[in-house]
């Protein structure tokens, strides 16, 4: 089916303000979903699922919450991983103190933990902006690793210093702990995100969104239309805090298992930046984009020069990586300061219009 | 010329400034100043650059804090504005370089302007369906009415940034009308037109005023313009108030016409 | 009340009874945020130069360090190698003014921010993949720097003075004023500062913007250089060192980001604030706290100051 708008009136503003106005988008959305629902997991191999599927999807949504405050509301953020370590062992603590509640509601309230954290961490956002709320961040970052290392409570006092995923099941299928099949995880995990998504292109195609990207690029016109600046950026702070939240309790329950403090460092937390400066500034998609570009890179080192007779140890592959990751932000930020999610637009429009150049 | 109506000459006080002082570490800004808008007027600001006619407007809207003197707003009195009540008030603005948010699109900007009327919370936003998407949607459509009024419908789906400066001012008169206020200030809307979107923009500023009662305060620098338009005339002149009166009566003053001759102060 | 008593009585009690632990803990203060300051000032030399804020100073100090020890570690000899090494960070200055700046000219201060985070990124990848992830030991005294220590006897105990904590601070404080002679006395130095107001204002002094970008970048690649040389004398030469750079920037929140003695004061507040802290404080937490107590410092200080302690409160106009 050619990609046409032609002959799809909108004939109220219901319809215009959907936000697939387009029946070829709605149709592609479905199509995805439905592949990585249905086909995936009977098709992919443990190891395609574990080591690609599951880190990007987590990712993805890490990346999805710090679009929404430094792309939608414009506030830097160099704290991520923080956050996501806040998450990660404020699940941890709620699933050992209730161990009979379903393991998906410590889960989704660490985000709560992450997002009140995030709002105390967001408190100077509204005196100081730009540079000087990245150092703040940083603060925070720095903060937030020192309590994962230092902190044995955070741990239930274990011996390793690391959280260790207990298994917890869900109708008798166990879905974290050693015993839980990649596929269930994954099934976990991509039904959290694309819910997750879903919320928050709700959330960036409304109200909120436009009050955020108001304050983004004027934030003194936006505070005279009677925004409350303050408000504003400290919902973005929790909005964001809560994803990374869940993303870090996903990443460490339903993908690595056990955990130590230096999976949020800060290195995570520019991680989860490049991800969103690459993908696109401000755009959901972009945000899966990115992460499938910044996770998808190491494995491309290591099995692409293999391939062709030229194996590469693993420090070298490291050290590429942070090579092309570096080249390629600075690149992005000359060629296509929008990132991939921008050239995919160009590309569909061109495919609109396709086959005439114009 | 718009004749003064007595109606408007009679009409009650919306707000008024008394004895404001407002400076920047040593620049006095704005010296003891007081006038006042009626409702429904057209209220004219003129003086040469860095008479402090801006700095008036941020006053108003509670963007500066003066350090001396009152302002009385829909009889409420108070030492000095502050934006959140003064745009839950009904107080909108447009700003002399332009202050539209760059990375949205036309329709965006101008929904972005009902911000304050919306009320579904974010739970509901979170959904966006039933309520909060009903709402959206009737707000969509005032929003329509103003983008029709302002006949910028081929651009509403554009990235504000790019479009020409003339689009631009009118974008931002869209943002303000859509907080449907009762006093609009308008910071030299027509600076930089040509004279055709001049005529337009006037056009526009005398249909707010007429069809919806929109009382506005409107800096300009066109003295052709601002008799045409205006009920009444304050001049300032470094930070002073120098005159104030109908039209006819400012064109008139000694001082004035001292000040815009540039006779040495 | 015990606690009130830990935090409130007890260090103070300490410093009262055992002087020379203060000073001692003083003086490490003062040398660590001299080190500080040095960094800054190669963040506030860029910043006021170009407006750009250059994240990768950092790892600038650590990468001129890196290649000093290797280039020595090659046979070649010391003085050689630190002109050569030099020559590197001319050459570095020279790559970012044409690969980043220079595209990205005109662009939100934002988006070039945001490009030294790539630089960053690339210079850690880059230095790794040519110099090796290994810590390296700072040949200093092949550049003849002192080693060994003053003990001083005072206040009824020991102060021990590092020579080279002396040498740094001597050598930072030269450093600081041939930098300002630079600014105020040279015709080069004039132009950067114009171009800091105005850049038509540098183009009439007859220096390119381009060229002014270079300068500036090799000057603060000198300042990184003759950082990397302390620091790394004083520990080792490794990656992670661009970790504690970082702690220039609550240095900067402090000093402002366009003030050399804002970077120099912030620098010794930071340094001797983050030690007293730890060594007295610091037990009650659980040690570490160095590693964000710079930071906190700052944001406390930012939410009551937040245009820094030279800096103008500046209102913002529309
Ligand atoms: N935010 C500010 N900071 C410092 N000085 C200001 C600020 N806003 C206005 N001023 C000064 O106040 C005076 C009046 O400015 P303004 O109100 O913009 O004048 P006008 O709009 O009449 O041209 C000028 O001298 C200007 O430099
Ligand atoms: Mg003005």
């Amino acid at each position: 089916m050619l990609y046409r708008e032609v002959g799809q009136y909108k004939t109220t503003y219901e319809a215009d303000h959907a936000i697939f106005p387009l029946l070829q988008d709605r149709i592609g959305i479905a199509v995805i979903l439905a592949i990585a629902f249905l086909f995936v997991p009977f098709t992919a191999s443990d190891f395609v699922v574990n080591s690609m599927l599951i880190p990007i999807l987590i990712f993805a949504l890490a990346a999805i919450g710090l679009n929404l405050l430094t792309g939608y509301a414009g506030l830097i953020s160099l704290g991520t991983g923080g956050f996501m370590g806040v998450g990660a062992y404020g699940c941890y603590k709620l699933a050992t103190a209730f161990p009979q509640v379903n393991i998906l509601v410590p889960i989704l309230l660490s985000g709560f933990f992450s997002a009140a954290v995030g709002v105390v961490f967001g408190l100077p956002s509204l005196r100081i902006k730009g540079f000087y709320l990245a150092v703040a961040t940083l603060a925070s970052q720095f903060f937030l690793s020192w309590c994962f290392v230092r902190v044995p409570w955070l741990v239930n006092y274990n011996v390793s210093g690391a959280i260790e995923v207990p298994t917890r099941t869900f109708f008798g299928i166990p879905i974290t702990g050693p015993n839980a099949t990649a596929t269930t995880r994954y099934l976990v995990v991509l039904a959290v995100v694309v819910a997750m998504t879903w919320l928050a292109s709700n959330l960036v195609h409304g109200r909120i969104g436009r009050m955020w990207m108001a304050v983004r690029d004027m934030d003194i016109a936006a505070e005279l239309i009677g925004i409350r600046l303050y408000r504003t950026k400290l919902l973005a702070f929790a909005v964001s805090s809560f994803y990374a939240g869940v993303a870090g309790a996903m990443l460490v329950f339903l993908w690595l298992g056990a955990s130590e403090a230096d999976s949020f460092d800060i290195n995570a937390s520019f991680l989860v930046l490049f991800m969103v400066i690459i993908g696109g500034l401000g755009s959901l998609l972009g945000s899966y984009l990115g992460s499938v570009l910044i996770l998808g890179l190491p494995i491309v080192l290591r099995t692409l020069p293999g391939s062709l007779g030229v194996p590469l140890n693993s420090a070298t592959v490291e050290h590429l990586q942070f090579m092309i990751v570096g080249a390629l932000i600075i690149l992005f930020l000359i060629v296509e300061p929008n990132g991939l999610a921008r050239l995919w637009q160009i590309g569909k429009q061109k495919l609109r219009v396709w086959p005439f150049p114009y | 010329m718009r004749a003064p109506s007595s109606e408007v000459l009679a009409g009650q006080v919306l707000l008024s400034v008394e004895n404001v002082s407002l400076s920047f570490g040593g620049v006095k800004a704005i010296r003891d100043v007081s006038f006042d808008i009626r409702k429904g007027e057209i209220r004219a600001i003129i003086g040469p650059n860095g008479a402090g006619k801006t700095s008036l407007l941020n006053v108003i809207n509670g963007f500066y804090q003066p350090q001396e003197g009152r302002i009385t707003f829909r009889g409420e009195t108070r030492e000095k504005m502050r934006p959140y009540a003064a745009a839950r008030g009904g107080i909108a603005r447009t700003f002399q370089n332009v202050a539209l948010f760059k990375g949205m699109s036309a329709l965006d900007n101008i929904m972005t302007g009902r911000s304050l009327k919306m009320n579904r919370g974010f739970v509901w936003q979170l959904l966006r369906h039933g309520p909060a998407l009903a709402e959206e949607v009737e707000h969509r459509r005032r929003v329509e009415e103003i983008i029709d009024f302002l006949e910028i419908n081929a651009i509403r789906r554009v990235q504000v940034g790019r479009l020409p400066y003339g689009l631009q001012k009118r974008v931002e008169l869209g943002r303000a009308l859509a907080m449907e206020p009762d006093l609009l200030l308008l910071d030299e809307p027509m600076a930089g037109m040509n004279l055709e979107e001049k005529e337009d923009m006037s056009r526009f500023v005398l249909d707010v005023n007429n069809h919806y009662g929109t009382t506005i305060a409107l800096i300009e620098h066109d003295m052709g313009v601002v008799m045409d338009l205006s009920n009444r005339v304050l001049v300032l002149d470094y930070g002073r108030k120098i005159a104030d009166g109908t039209p006819d009566e400012v064109k008139a003053d000694r001082n004035v016409i001292d000040a815009y001759l540039g006779v040495a102060h | 009340m015990d606690l009130l008593y830990q935090i409130f009585i007890d260090p103070f009690v300490q410093m009262g009874t055992a002087p020379d632990l203060l000073v001692q803990t003083l003086w490490e203060g003062l040398v660590g945020g001299v080190l500080y300051s040095l960094i800054a000032l190669g963040f506030v030399l860029i910043f006021k130069a170009s407006g750009v804020f250059n994240f990768a100073q950092g790892i600038m100090v650590v990468f001129a360090a890196m290649s000093l020890v290797s280039l020595y570690g090659l046979g070649i000899p010391a003085f050689v190698a630190l002109a050569l090494t030099f020559a590197i960070m001319l050459a570095l200055a020279w790559g970012v003014e044409r690969l980043v700046l220079r595209p990205l000219v005109n662009q939100p201060d934002i988006i070039l921010f945001m490009a030294t985070f790539g630089l960053t990124y690339f210079l850690i990848g880059f230095g790794e993949l040519v110099f090796g992830g290994e810590p390296k030991v700072m040949i200093a005294d092949q550049l003849f720097l002192p080693r060994g220590a003053y003990d001083i006897k005072m206040l009824g105990g020991f102060v021990s003075l590092q020579k080279i904590d002396i040498a740094a601070t001597v050598i930072a404080s030269l450093m600081v004023a041939a930098l300002a002679v630079f600014f105020q006395k040279t015709r080069i130095g004039r132009a950067l500062r114009a171009v800091a107001d105005s850049h038509r204002a540098a183009l009439s002094v007859g220096i390119s913007l381009e060229q002014i970008w270079v300068i500036v970048w090799f000057a603060a690649g000198i300042v990184a250089i003759v950082t990397g040389i302390m620091w790394g004398a004083r520990s080792q030469v490794e990656f992670s060192l661009q970790i504690i750079a970082l702690k220039a920037l609550p240095v900067l929140i402090l000093g402002g980001f366009t003030s050399i003695p804002g970077a120099i004061v912030g620098g010794v507040i930071i340094g001797v604030g983050e030690k007293l802290g730890e060594f007295y404080w610091g037990p009650l937490l659980g040690s570490g706290i160095e590693s964000w107590l710079a930071y906190m410092i700052a944001l406390a200080f930012l939410l009551f100051r937040p245009q820094g302690l030279f800096g103008e409160k500046i209102i913002e106009r529309v």
